[in-house]
């Protein structure tokens, strides 16, 4: 090989090389300068008083207290709606249904199907069906049945994993032991696969407390705690959108920063959650 | 899937031999397992029906405007004037262009970000960078639409002396960093997927390792790499809040990149809250153009899925 073509390349690898380097330098620095904007100009902002202070445009107090509750409801409520249904499909998928039959493929495809489906058209969706036609109006019902849609085929595939996941050799032992098809499940199958159900669960969570745009086109914006299912509802997320609508004086600019920061916090701790579990599930 | 095979067999068995031995306790417990299989069923049914409702409202509600106007009138209407006109030609414009962009930047730096995880960051590196990417795909989209608003967007009007930063650029930028970790994090699983004899017998012919990872390890994983590529392009045609944040939202057709412009799902975000009659109809059926789009992708990648398990 001559001394040139040689050169040539190494110049070529080289070059290669530093893109891949500066690719990764990219992705982290757009992290890290998100993450530090926000929160060092958001920080100084949040204190006791903005996070269990009610809202109110009036008296100009800007806390955020409703928010969270709204929010901290909304999860719960998607959750205790789609959790269940998720997971009793995830186990008739697995335990139940002939592997490759025409109803599995149905099934797989619906959860696929919904999976892909932008985020807006289920808010398009729950206006008609949810808030109009079934005469819930805009409330934290039907934004939680939006949102339950929405995060059903991340549980059910995750719950799938996870049970797919439990050794076979558990499932002889207890059929060997005499114990029914349903037994096996709640006592033997459900317990070894929770550790990936939590994941999933605590992964949605992130998925609905991120949501902003099915939310406000079901549960609205009514910044006030909601006292019944039926009440509308502002969520963290369209809480900060509603702020960024309205950016006129310094301290609407705090407030703003403030409640991005809170989002962030929210959203690292429930990352480190599922970092936590998922790692102690590998561990076992 | 062989997993669930084996026990299936002799799950049938055991149950109804145990049936025919007992009395009442196993008659009861016999009625509890069908009971719980037809629930288990028909949770399973209810992913279908949502996908079957959402469809069958989501067309029924676009039915009025398609009449309206046509669907000649809709899709390739270039004035968005309610209640007269409904072309949303614009607004596909604005989602394809800012989606484009996005990709064409976006797309090189996660496949780069991709390689270099797999390959070649030392592994204390790759333990922080990949629950950093993960964070990445956490942040909710609204707090890429306020970075946007408040970095990108002033930014902008610095460099390109424009009166308002809320255009299709700034748009591109925010959708570009948020396919990132789909774009990444796809890429990575697939060329860890890729053999390793084949990285080993490119090397021991004398290719360079960078060489081998561009010209052997990538054409291997290519159809993973794909379909993170489709995942990205469905992110940043579905995103919604963030761009209505940053693209300055003007119903016109675009002239640049420089332009403000209206994605269709700023459409139907903005106008859905008030909006009546055949005007409401007619952000179903932006709706439904959207939802075409998510379909043509889609069956992409199932083609792509059956081409690789072939």
């Amino acid at each position: 090989m001559s001394r040139n073509l040689r050169n040539s390349r190494n110049l070529k690898d080289n070059v290669l090389q530093g893109l891949i380097w500066a690719s990764a330098v990219f992705t982290m620095g757009f992290l890290v300068w998100i993450l530090f904007y926000i929160i060092s100009n958001g920080i100084n902002h949040v204190s006791w008083s903005f996070i269990t202070d009610n809202y109110s445009r009036i008296d100009d107090s800007s806390g955020i207290w409703s928010m969270i509750v709204a929010t901290v409801y909304m999860v719960l409520l998607s959750l205790a709606i789609a959790a269940p249904i998720a997971i009793m499909t995830a186990i008739y998928l697995t335990e139940y249904a002939k592997p490759g039959s025409k109803l599995v493929q149905l099934v797989r495809f619906c959860t696929a199907s919904l999976a892909g489906i932008p985020s807006i058209i289920y808010g398009l969706f729950g206006m008609t069906f949810f808030v109009t036609v079934m005469g819930l109006g805009f409330s934290l019902l039907s934004g939680a049945l939006t949102l339950a849609i929405l995060i059903l085929p991340v549980i059910i595939r995750t719950t799938e994993e996870a049970i797919m996941a439990v050794p076979l050799a558990y499932r002889e032992a207890s059929y060997g032991l005499g114990a029914s098809r349903l037994y096996t499940i709640t006592k033997v199958i459900l317990p070894s696969a929770m550790p990936g159900i939590v994941a999933s669960i605590i992964l949605s969570t992130g998925r609905i407390i991120g949501e902003s745009a099915p939310v406000f086109l079901t549960a609205g914006m009514v910044a006030r705690i909601p006292e019944s299912v039926f009440d509308s509802a502002r969520t963290l997320t369209v809480h900060l959108y509603m702020l960024t609508t309205e950016l006129y004086t310094q301290r609407d600019w705090d407030m703003a920063f403030a409640s991005a920061t809170v989002l962030i916090v929210l959203v690292l701790s429930i990352n480190l959650l599922t970092r936590l579990i998922t790692a102690r599930f590998n561990k076992r | 899937m062989f997993m669930t095979n084996v026990p299936q067999a002799f799950k049938r068995t055991s149950g109804s031999s145990l049936s025919r031995q007992g009395g009442i306790v196993s008659r009861r417990r016999e009625l509890t397992e069908i009971l719980f299989q037809g629930l288990f069923m028909l949770s399973a049914f209810i992913g279908v029906l949502s996908l079957g409702l959402i469809g069958f409202f989501v067309f029924k509600e676009a039915a009025p405007a398609i009449e309206f106007s046509g669907i000649g009138g809709l899709v390739a209407g270039t004035d968005w004037l309610p209640p007269a006109l409904y072309g949303i030609l614009p607004m596909i414009v604005a989602s394809l262009l800012s989606t484009s962009l996005a990709v064409i930047t976006g797309v090189p730096v996660g496949i780069m970000a991709a390689i270099f995880l797999a390959e070649v960051a030392p592994p204390l590196v790759v333990k922080i960078m990949r629950p950093a990417v993960e964070l990445l795909a956490g942040i909710p989209s609204v707090v890429y639409g306020f970075f946007g608003l408040v970095v990108i967007v002033p930014l902008i009007e610095q460099v390109f002396g424009v009166p308002s930063g809320s255009t299709i650029l700034a748009a591109s930028i925010v959708l570009a960093i948020m396919i990132l970790p789909t774009v990444i994090t796809v890429s990575e699983t697939s060329l860890r997927a890729v053999p390793n004899q084949y990285k080993e017998g490119s090397l021991a012919l004398g290719a360079s390792k960078v060489y081998t990872t561009f010209f052997v390890q990538l054409p291997a994983a290519r159809s993973g790499i794909l379909t993170g590529v489709i995942l990205g392009i469905a992110r940043a045609v579905g995103e919604t809040m963030a761009i209505i944040m940053v693209m300055g939202n003007a119903p016109a057709m675009p002239e640049g990149v420089l332009d403000s412009a209206r994605s269709m799902t700023a459409n139907i975000a903005l106008e859905m809250s008030y909006a009546t009659g055949i005007h409401s109809s007619a952000l179903y059926a932006t709706g439904v153009v959207l939802l075409v789009f998510i379909m043509l992708l889609n069956a992409t990648l199932m083609y792509l899925n059956r081409q690789t398990s072939k």
